[in-house]
């Protein structure tokens, strides 16, 4: 493992975000100062129409700032040549894109373009690269696969290997964890988190995943119309409310105990349910989700259950073996 | 390897236009021309002053069309893409209508003057590039394969109900001038003019090959382009130059050909299995010179008389057309 040497690669200096059009001005965000970090994986969370792509597609270059400044690596945004600016950030995007014959192994080679000349012939090293980015992402058994015929998980495993191949200190990712599966989505951000840590990248991603995000994250960017942009760890965040204040909705609690989102349930019954350990957890839960809150005083409620082992339960006296029995009793 | 076969192809058809033709002349006597040994007489003025010419044609047209077509379908991203079917042609035949029916009288059929063929190219040229731009335009806002499509086609009726009534109100050799053209036709170009059409062609094939490394990054988008070092604009600008130039030279001298630019890349595609353009531009270009030698053969064929070009190029145009639909049915 590379010793990281976490350093300052992006500032932004009171930035406000937005489209210009002949005359008129649209705001899409307020102004606001932030850094982003080499090291360091960091997601951008808020709300749709927050104004997250509008930023990634500022912070790429992709459309000019209202007003303020973006300096990367010490140097201004507007002041890279289009050539230069592509091997200092890379993107993965959402586009769609429609490629019938090209394999993993070409698509990612097409990450060295700004190196090649004006054929965009292949030298040794940017074979190497392009490999390089390949084995980092660990897509060596996808090498020739065609790419029409990938996962959606698979195809952003081989935009972010062409984002490596691009050897860039900074990488932008717009939702790349959007349509995959759990398991898939677990997988991209500790890649992420673990290309941050190892190679020393700027990662930057916008992202619905909350609660990834809240455990994978080394930094949280919550963005929103009105309350503006916060920046933090995801424990300074939860610590200090922020969280709570962005996230919050009807039927969604933030735990601040433990930083997580709970789905908050609305009680209108009491049991008392008496035992401990993960079969009492369970059995809260699954009561819980009915809107049976549980109490440990016998005296106010008409059903006692009691715990006696993880497939043996007592409803008012009555042996029971799995939870279901148990709701079929209570509810 | 499969280049190696396409040139083969190419040298077979090339040689098989020299030696037959709608009028039957010994192979003996036709190699003594080609060799010099018997220069004169009317089998010499057939071999060297028309089917030279128009193989020569045939060759450079069928190539340009076909690459225009790759780039049309790259650029709109779009594989339904090509001169013909996105109205482009329409658009030069507009022009060239223009032309030929309001000065009628001057620029009759056969006796073409070289101004009255560069008036024609002008015409051909400005309607091409003003129906690309419009498309372009339009390809921003209508994301959608058949809306772009049946926009190309509405472009075909608007610019024919106006080419009618150039031709109600022309007069009859410019009508019939103009309806000749209309069938298309590879021997349009004289040996006089042979130089002028190929260097102007080969002009634009050259722009084309230029743009082989931003076409590939084209592939996977606007934003990844971009991000990648693409000039957005300018490549567009190119693009637009390029296919401008081809199509509306083609058009000028062989008139309205149909399909070859829509079909050929699709046919270049299942041959190099690559959408790599370092291959697949060559590949077309060179696919495209074989079919067009191809067609202009059957053309030839029939003894005494010449079939329009157009009659011959939708039975291999039309069926790839389906076949596209059919594959790209389930996206």
């Amino acid at each position: 493992m590379k010793s990281t040497f976490r350093h300052e690669t992006i500032r932004i200096y009171d930035l406000v975000t937005g489209y210009r059009s002949h005359k008129t001005v649209t705001k899409v965000s307020d102004k606001f100062g932030a850094t982003l970090r080499s090291g360091e994986l960091t997601c951008l969370l808020g709300p749709n129409g927050a104004g997250k792509s509008t930023l990634l597609r500022t912070l790429s270059g992709f459309q000019p700032p209202i007003s303020g400044e973006i300096s990367i690596a010490g140097k201004s945004l507007g002041e890279y040549p289009d050539t230069e600016l592509s091997k200092v950030i890379g993107v993965v995007l959402t586009e769609r894109m429609s490629l019938n014959n090209m394999t993993v192994r070409e698509l990612v080679e097409l990450g060295r373009s700004p190196y090649t000349g004006f054929w965009g012939r292949l030298s040794d090293k940017d074979k190497d690269m392009a490999e390089r980015g390949i084995a980092l992402v660990g897509i060596e058994d996808l090498r020739d696969r065609v790419v029409c015929t990938l996962s959606d998980g698979e195809r952003q495993k081989v935009m972010i290997a062409k984002a490596l191949a691009q050897e860039t200190p900074v990488i932008f990712l717009d939702e790349p964890t959007a349509f995959l599966d759990y398991p898939s989505k677990v997988e991209i951000m500790q890649l992420l988190h673990r290309l941050a840590h190892e190679e020393d990248k700027t990662v930057f991603m916008s992202t619905h995943d909350l609660e990834l995000a809240l455990q994978i994250a080394d930094k949280l960017w919550l963005m929103d119309k009105i309350l503006g942009v916060k920046i933090g760890t995801p424990e300074d965040l939860s610590l200090n409310g922020d969280m709570g204040r962005y996230f919050q909705r009807e039927g969604v609690e933030f735990d601040s105990q433990n930083g997580i989102f709970r789905i908050r349930s609305f009680a209108d019954r009491n049991v008392c349910l008496i035992g401990e350990g993960r079969a009492y957890n369970m059995l809260r839960k699954a009561l819980l989700r009915n809107r049976i809150e549980v109490c440990d005083d016998t005296a106010g409620c008409d059903i006692v259950i009691e715990i006696l082992g993880e497939s043996d339960y007592l409803v008012n006296g009555t042996p029971v073996d799995t939870i279901e029995k148990v709701l079929e009793k209570v509810v | 390897m499969k280049f190696v076969i396409v040139s083969v192809l190419i040298v077979l058809l090339f040689l098989l236009n020299l030696f037959f033709g709608s009028v039957d002349i010994p192979a003996r006597q036709v190699l003594d021309i080609l060799l010099g040994a018997e220069g004169n007489g009317a089998a010499g003025f057939i071999v060297t002053g028309s089917r030279l010419p128009m193989a020569v044609t045939a060759l450079l047209a069928g190539g340009g069309l076909a690459v225009s077509g790759l780039m049309l379908q790259t650029a709109f991203r779009n594989p339904l893409a090509g001169p013909s079917v996105l109205g482009i042609n329409s658009g030069a035949s507009l022009g060239v209508a223009l032309v030929m029916l309001l000065l009628g009288g001057t620029i009759s059929a056969g006796s073409y003057t070289l101004g009255g063929y560069a008036a024609v190219m002008v015409g051909a040229f400005v309607g091409s590039i003003l129906i690309m731009g419009v498309l372009l335009f339009l390809s921003t806002v209508l994301k959608n394969t058949l809306m772009l499509l049946i926009t190309g086609i509405m472009i075909g009726y608007l610019t024919s109900s106006v080419i009618m009534l150039l031709n109600f109100m022309s007069t009859a050799e410019g009508v019939q001038s103009y309806v000749m053209w209309g069938m298309s036709s590879f021997n349009g170009v004289s040996l006089q003019q042979l130089p002028l059409f190929s260097a102007v062609t080969i002009a634009g094939l050259a722009v084309a090959l230029s743009l082989m490394k931003p076409l590939n990054l084209l592939l996977l988008g606007d934003g990844y382009a971009q991000n990648l070092g693409v000039n957005l604009r300018r490549v567009r600008n190119m693009l637009l130059l390029a296919t401008g130039i081809l199509t509306a030279v083609i058009t000028a001298y062989c008139g309205p050909v149909a399909f070859i630019g829509l079909s050929v890349p699709h046919i270049a595609r299942l041959i190099f299995r690559t959408d790599n353009h370092r291959i697949l531009m060559p590949g077309t270009l060179m696919t495209g010179s074989a079919i067009a030698l191809g067609c202009n053969l059957l053309c030839v064929l029939p003894a005494n008389s010449v079939i329009p070009l157009n009659a011959v190029t939708p039975l291999i145009g039309a069926p790839v057309v389906i076949w596209v639909l059919f594959k790209h049915r389930s996206r």
